[in-house]
């Protein structure tokens, strides 16, 4: 059966402008991520998900279903473990805290946490943004990695931990610290870059050399950059419902840039 | 840089029969030939020779012999000459000593000491040649129990593959192995009905037309991964770890990360691919458990998700958390299983035999009646039929061959696949080399390779008087250990010859 052109982009502004309601009081995650596949399938764009408690693999299961980039996900409550994992296309909305492994090797799309993140948060992601409100925990970007023009991009509103950006291998985190504090608190955490061999951290606050792994040298942000990071902020601030003209009150001289000294980290530790 | 290493491997050019063609001198991919225009001689610089007998195969006089070197240390029970040449590389150098393929050590191996039944008079052999043989494999979680409505077969509610024959090609990744080579395993596997396995180096467009075949790895380094790259192949693997190098990650030097690898890995050109040595996801049975979901989410519960570890000293406990964790196969890779690159000290000393492993896992996963929910793959020094006969008495579904598939290929086992000079062609990504490889021919010795050894095994089958690999899967009765100790009887579970 073929559906004329017209018919088919009326059909899609009405799946657009419809919220679908579903409610995830004890759901199991298997029953309720199919449940929104095959709503997917069906044409539904926009979902809004309330009390979620727990369940895991939101936005995974949507392989294979056409426009999934124009899915949108609202989620009320505290989605499970690796929310996001391997996600091609979707837009996930948290309004709450989510748990680890958010964002685990995505390939494309963008999550919004309005709350803070647990550890491993962006895991091997390849492409999409990933922003967070608050602060997030262990082993955040660990081998993030891109390709030509797709660079994965996490903003963290928050504070950082330990294992930050380990084995980076590519894309940019950018780490508010405590967003407009003017004296950002920078938690001690260590071993940043770990294992660096491509992307970029930019962080507010001063690093100091004992925190950051032996690969990774520290710098200003260049004018290119500083451009990137004002527009990640602006986007920031849009997206939580902060101020734009806060951005212009960024110092610029309070960032730093930590990126890898080489491309090839361990070239020279072998024998022949 | 001066060096006192000795030459391991001398050149013994019968001038008598050399035509001076020079075919030498353009297939060594290590520099040992070149021609002394002055004088009309070639000269050879043994010091460079690897013994991977390319010169010698295609001259076409058999002008060549490479031999190994005579020069001698005082000899030593102790110091031997590998030790000594070890050591002095690594004053020169600083460095960790890397090797290629997998562990050369005369570690015991027990399918030497593993003898195979056979029929005589009170239960008739079969003939392969005449009578129906079943070599067809499942793999995948089996239900506990077959439930029957009205006369018919329930379907089995998890998701398996079919294979004709109980051998898959191992993972191996674009980019440690070159792309003919990769295209000529994925061919290969798809034409006679089993599967390869991308390794985590990310699989080419062109090659997903072999989806039916094909086995995806998603390891720590995640090179590749996209929803297509699962949802294009029939099976998902968790790597975890490789009996090669067990406990550590990977890299790829950047020089081998060429246009079209940097574009399947889906990285820069020129970076080093470096794979973590852990998953950092995964730091418990319950991270796995989280994974494994994650793939089945990803694919929709489609394919059957495997793990692979290597063969360590605590392998039953952790398959039985695997299993546990929702795997459908397990993989486990043993201390001879090769590699493109590994640290040589790793290589030769961490881990333990596959059939120790093998058999311990087995036993495990029956003793606790969890062995149907996941399906037991090995490798890691399956060398002929045999050794995959021996391997499914002892419990394995099936095995990976990797080594046996290379040498398919023409690989003689010369240890350099780390140097990225492959002079057949395989382990190598320099245009000029990797044409040595005709996906065409690799494809058929491949196909040839599997077809020996699956006929073999009917004839194994055929003589034990059984006519399924079913048959025999897990079926110890079937075997007799030769020269073993009683703790080695009991970790394989099988009596002595005689017994």
């Amino acid at each position: 059966m073929s559906v004329s052109p017209a018919a088919k982009k009326k059909k899609d502004q009405a799946a657009n402008k419809k919220i679908i309601k579903l409610d995830a009081t004890g759901a199991y995650y298997k029953d309720l991520n199919r449940k929104i596949r095959a709503l997917a399938q069906e044409g539904a764009r926009k979902f809004e998900i309330n009390n979620v408690y727990g369940q895991r693999y939101l936005g995974t299961n949507l392989w294979g279903v056409e426009d999934r980039e124009k899915i949108s996900i609202r989620v009320y409550g505290t989605p499970g473990s690796d929310m996001g994992a391997f996600m091609d296309g979707p837009t996930l909305e948290v309004f709450g805290n989510v748990q680890d492994a958010t964002g685990n090797t995505m390939n494309c799309g963008r999550i919004i946490v309005h709350g803070s993140a647990g550890d491993v948060l962006g895991y091997g992601m390849r492409g999409g943004e990933i922003f967070i409100r608050g602060n997030v925990g262990y082993r955040v970007g660990i081998h993030m990695k891109e390709y030509k023009d797709k660079i994965p991009t996490i903003v963290v509103g928050g504070t950082m931990q330990d294992f930050f950006g380990e084995y980076m291998a590519g894309g940019r985190i950018i780490v508010l610290n405590k967003f407009f504090d003017d004296n950002p608190p920078l938690r001690l955490s260590y071993f940043i870059g770990t294992g660096m061999h491509g992307g970029s951290i930019f962080v507010r606050g001063d690093v100091e050399a004992h925190q950051i792994g032996a690969e990774v040298g520290i710098s200003e942000p260049t004018d290119k950059e500083w451009k990137e990071i004002e527009k990640y902020v602006a986007k920031y601030c849009t997206i939580f419902g902060l101020e734009k003209k806060q951005v212009k009150l960024l110092k610029r001289e309070k960032f730093w840039r930590l990126s890898a000294k080489s491309k090839r980290p361990y070239g020279t530790m072998y024998a022949y | 840089m001066l060096t006192s290493l000795l030459p391991e491997f001398t050149v013994d050019r019968n001038e008598d029969r050399c035509i001076q063609c020079r075919v030498c001198e353009r297939q060594c991919s290590f520099d040992v030939y070149t021609h002394d225009d002055d004088h009309d001689v070639m000269i050879h610089r043994e010091e460079n020779c690897v013994a991977c007998q390319r010169c010698a195969v295609l001259c076409p006089t058999n002008a060549l012999t490479i031999r190994n070197n005579d020069y001698t240390y005082k000899p030593n029970a102790n110091w031997t000459r590998e030790h000594i040449q070890d050591l002095k590389k690594q004053a020169e150098t600083g460095g960790v000593l890397l090797t290629g393929m997998g562990c050369d050590k005369p570690h015991k191996n027990y399918w030497d000491h593993i003898l195979i039944n056979a029929s005589q008079v009170t239960n008739p052999s079969i003939d392969p040649l005449r009578e129906p043989m079943e070599l067809r494999t499942f793999l995948g979680r089996k239900p506990d129990r077959l439930k029957m409505e009205k006369g018919k077969l329930q379907k089995i509610e998890y998701p398996g593959v079919e294979l004709t024959t109980p051998i898959m090609f191992g993972a191996m990744s674009y980019g440690a192995i070159s792309y003919n080579s990769f295209a000529s395993l994925a061919r290969a596997a798809y034409e006679y009905g089993t599967f390869f396995n991308t390794g985590e180096g990310g699989w080419p467009k062109e090659l997903r037309k072999y989806g039916k075949a094909t086995i995806v790895q998603c390891a720590s380094g995640r090179f590749g991964i996209d929803l297509d790259y699962f949802n294009d192949a029939s099976v998902v693997e968790i790597k975890i770890g490789q009996g090669a190098k067990p406990g550590i990650g990977g890299h790829l030097p950047g020089e081998k990360v060429s246009e079209h690898i940097s574009q399947t890995r889906m990285i820069p050109q020129g970076s080093d691919a470096i794979s973590p040595a852990p998953h950092h996801d995964i730091y418990s049975i319950e991270d796995l458990q989280m994974l494994i979901h994650a793939l089945k989410e990803a694919t929709d519960y489609r394919m059957p998700v495997s793990v692979k570890i290597s063969a360590v000293h605590n392998a039953p406990a952790i398959a039985s958390g695997m299993v546990r964790a929702g795997a459908d196969i397990i993989v486990v890779d043993g201390i001879r299983g090769g590699t493109g690159a590994a640290p040589k000290i790793l290589r030769d000393n961490v881990g333990i035999p596959i059939e120790l492993a093998l058999a311990a896992v087995d036993t495990r996963l029956r003793n606790e009646g969890i062995r149907n929910w996941a399906s037991l793959v090995v490798s890691g020094g399956i060398r002929n039929s045999g050794d995959v006969f021996k391997a499914i008495a002892l419990g394995a579904d099936a095995v990976y061959i990797g080594t046996p598939a290379l040498m398919a290929l023409g690989c003689t086992v010369c240890q350099k696949c780390y140097t990225g000079k492959c002079a057949w062609g395989i382990t190598t990504q320099d245009p000029y080399l990797t044409k040595r490889v005709n996906p065409e021919i690799g494809t058929r010795s491949l196909t040839n390779l599997l077809r020996a050894w699956s006929h073999e095994i009917m004839e194994l089958l055929g003589c034990g008087g059984i006519n399924a690999i079913e048959s025999v899967r897990g079926n110890r009765l079937q075997l007799r250990g030769i020269g073993l100790e009683q703790w080695e009887l009991d970790v394989l579970g099988i009596r002595g010859a005689g017994q």
